[in-house]
């Protein structure tokens, strides 16, 4: 009976469900990466889903849709930032009201817009490329936000790996006191990752708004913010490791939902939780090491900075 | 002196306030419902707040009504519902089926507060359960699948594996067949209500299943989003009429319409002549509307369909008619006998000729 579904099909649509989830991951991973801990990812995205949705429905332009969000979430997380970074409020409890926030906020602003028909998102044109069998189908026929997605994915690891800027970074989420002495300016970096947090978020969300579902409705995220969250932790801190949790992710929840379709006799209780746990499972295989994993988790992670003297 | 005379006066202002009470009749009714999804769902909850809306518009300033959204079910419902007894509601209905065991729990901890449970079968003497045959509202979609349907494959995304769900499913094939004998029905499991995301993967599934006609038991509308993509394939609107999606891909309806029942009930309980009951009202009494069918039907099947509503709601015809087998091959319902409604109520098994296990 797996012999019905179309694999190539299945590896084209895991690519369009996990990207929003991605795009929120890979950011909050530049914030954590930075000593912030902003549980306010759900927020984010779903005022990021809200405000691409309506400024791509008023413009008529998907891009102005997707930057309108990226600014969107970026600004609610600058909230996030002016309060925990210089009102030094705490963090969690500041994410999570963030995150409260947002859904109401994006509510309220989404009054008018439900029901309507957002632009379509065209995909981008390789021409006869993707043509090419296998190849084609699977990876050269999406819209620009997946390979975005993905160069975001490739930009991040570089910058963190091999950019002083990158290493910086990485210095403020270790220890926030060893790199204020160093002279960095801790506070306008850790707002500048949170901004960054903020607009994959904002990005994320309106992909779904905008290419997987696509229409507006109130609280369509329905937790891809806390998921987005946990793939960070599972992903020890990794970029590449955030991709492949969150590809696995999406594929599991689309391969489950084809299984069903196509009538496998699997009990439906597995696969509903399948998603859940083949992704905890792998992703806590793949970083087994507690060693190397522990150090990969930035040190002042949620510690608040005081510059004392 | 001073304390005992500060007693004396509380408990004269007490009793003042307890022979005011009666006599401030006119304080409004205070009218509660509790919500499974955002009221902006444009599907269930949705229609549940029509209903509320209604009840206003009807009795102005007699109630006020207060409600509470995205409720999830289990523990933090008894909560919601707690907090909304002890905030001096009247009378609450509670919008759906996993609310079943915090109202009668909460029910039992608040006498005089009467509730009111949606879909569900559990009753007290203060706790009255409602729902709409929204199976025959599926036996009109039903004919309209099997017609139209060009690749014999008809998808049903169904939330959680209850009665109410399931009788969705067994009348939708059983009429889709009746027109179809080809036809097959696919069914997957979303264990959500409202999850568009996740409603949407469920319908790209069956349509890369070669499904063409999508039935969704799911709140949102993210169903029929991911149809309008795929030239072709077509859906119904669900709970609520979703015009905004048609004439394609949908192409009519199932219009939960809450409205009479709920200014039945206050007006009960303004009269003082509430009592437990179990109402169970269908296409005849209103309570399930069928929404119009758009010009992507041909006329004759449209007509069709038109004359099965209009049979189901003058009674001359009920959608679980016999000769029926159960999916092991069991006779359920011999030739003309027709279900009970208890048999319904508690429904567990597939008709013949579905595929597949219910999850249980």
């Amino acid at each position: 009976m797996i012999g019905s579904i179309d694999p190539l099909l299945l590896i084209a649509s895991l690519m369009v469900a996990s990207t929003p989830i991605l795009l929120a991951a890979i950011g909050e991973l530049v914030v954590e990466k930075a000593g912030v801990l902003n549980l306010g990812v759900e927020g984010m995205m779903i005022v990021g889903a809200i405000a691409g949705f309506a400024a791509a429905v008023e413009s008529g332009s998907p891009l102005v849709g997707f930057v309108g969000a990226a600014l969107a979430g970026a600004a609610l997380s600058l909230i996030f930032a002016v309060l925990t970074q210089v009102l030094l409020s705490n963090q969690v409890a500041t994410g999570l009201a963030l995150t409260l926030f947002g859904i109401g906020f994006s509510a309220l602003i989404g009054q008018g817009y439900a029901g309507r028909r957002p632009p379509p998102t065209p995909k981008l044109d390789f021409g006869p490329l993707s043509d090419i069998p296998v190849l084609g189908p699977v990876l050269l026929r999406h819209d620009p936000v997946v390979y975005v997605s993905i160069l975001i994915v490739a930009a991040v690891w570089v910058f963190l790996k091999y950019t002083r800027a990158g290493l910086v970074l990485r210095a403020v989420g270790e220890s926030h006191d060893a790199a204020h002495a160093l002279g960095y300016k801790v506070v306008r970096l850790r707002v500048l990752a949170i901004a960054f947090g903020g607009a994959c978020a904002g990005l994320g969300g309106a992909y779904l708004s905008l290419v997987r579902v696509p229409q507006w409705t109130e609280g369509m995220t329905a937790g891809a913010g806390w998921i987005a969250l946990a793939i960070v932790v599972f992903a020890s801190w990794r970029p590449w490791r955030v991709l492949a949790g969150a590809y696995l992710f999406g594929g599991v929840t689309v391969l489950q939902l084809n299984l069903q379709a196509a009538g496998v006799a699997i009990p439906v209780q597995y696969l509903s939780m399948a998603p859940y746990v083949i992704t905890i499972i792998v992703l806590v295989i793949i970083s087994a090491d507690r060693r190397r994993a522990a150090q990969n988790a930035p040190a002042s992670l949620g510690r608040v900075f005081h510059a004392s003297s | 002196m001073q304390r005992r005379t500060l007693l004396t006066s509380t408990a004269a202002a007490l009793v003042a306030v307890s022979l005011a009470g009666p006599a401030l009749a006119q304080e409004p009714l205070k009218v509660g419902f509790i919500y499974v999804g955002p009221i902006g769902d444009l599907g269930w909850s949705y229609q549940h707040d029509q209903g509320r809306l209604a009840v206003e518009k009807e009795f102005g300033d007699k109630v006020e009504t207060v409600y509470l959204e995205s409720v999830p079910e289990g523990a933090d419902a008894e909560r919601a519902l707690t907090q909304m007894a002890m905030q001096g509601a009247d009378l609450i209905f509670t919008t759906s089926f996993g609310y079943m065991d915090a109202t009668i729990n909460v029910a039992a901890r608040f006498p005089d507060v009467k509730f009111e449970h949606a879909t569900g079968y559990k009753r007290a003497g203060n706790v009255a359960t409602y729902n709409a045959r929204f199976y025959e509202g599926r036996a009109v979609m039903g004919t309209i699948a099997g017609r139209m349907t060009r690749s014999n494959k008809i998808g049903y995304i169904g939330s959680f594996p209850i009665p109410e769900v399931i009788q969705g499913i067994n009348s939708t094939f059983i009429h889709a067949r009746k027109v179809n004998p080809d036809v097959e029905i696919s069914v997957v499991w979303a264990y959500t209500w409202f999850d568009p995301a996740k409603e949407a993967d469920a319908a790209r599934a069956l349509i890369e299943q070669g499904v063409d006609v999508i039935l969704a038991h799911t709140d949102s509308t993210a169903p029929l989003a991911e149809a309008a993509k795929t030239p072709g394939v077509i859906g119904f609107g669900q709970a609520s009429d979703m015009l905004d999606f048609a004439p394609s891909p949908r192409v009519s309806s199932i219009i939960d319409n809450w409205g009479p029942y709920y200014i039945e009930r206050v007006q009960a309980v303004l009269d003082g002549t509430w009592t437990s009951t179990d109402t169970w009202a269908g296409i005849g009494e209103g309570a399930v509307v069928i929404g119009e069918i758009t010009d992507a039907v041909p006329a004759e099947v449209k007509a069709e369909a038109e004359a099965l509503a209009a049979a189901i709601a003058d009674k001359s015809y009920h959608p679980f008619t016999g000769p029926l087998n159960r999916q092991d091959g069991t006779p359920w319902l011999a030739e003309g006998e027709v279900a009970d409604d208890a048999t319904l109520a508690g429904m567990n098994f597939y008709v013949e000729g579905i595929k597949g296990d219910i999850p249980q």
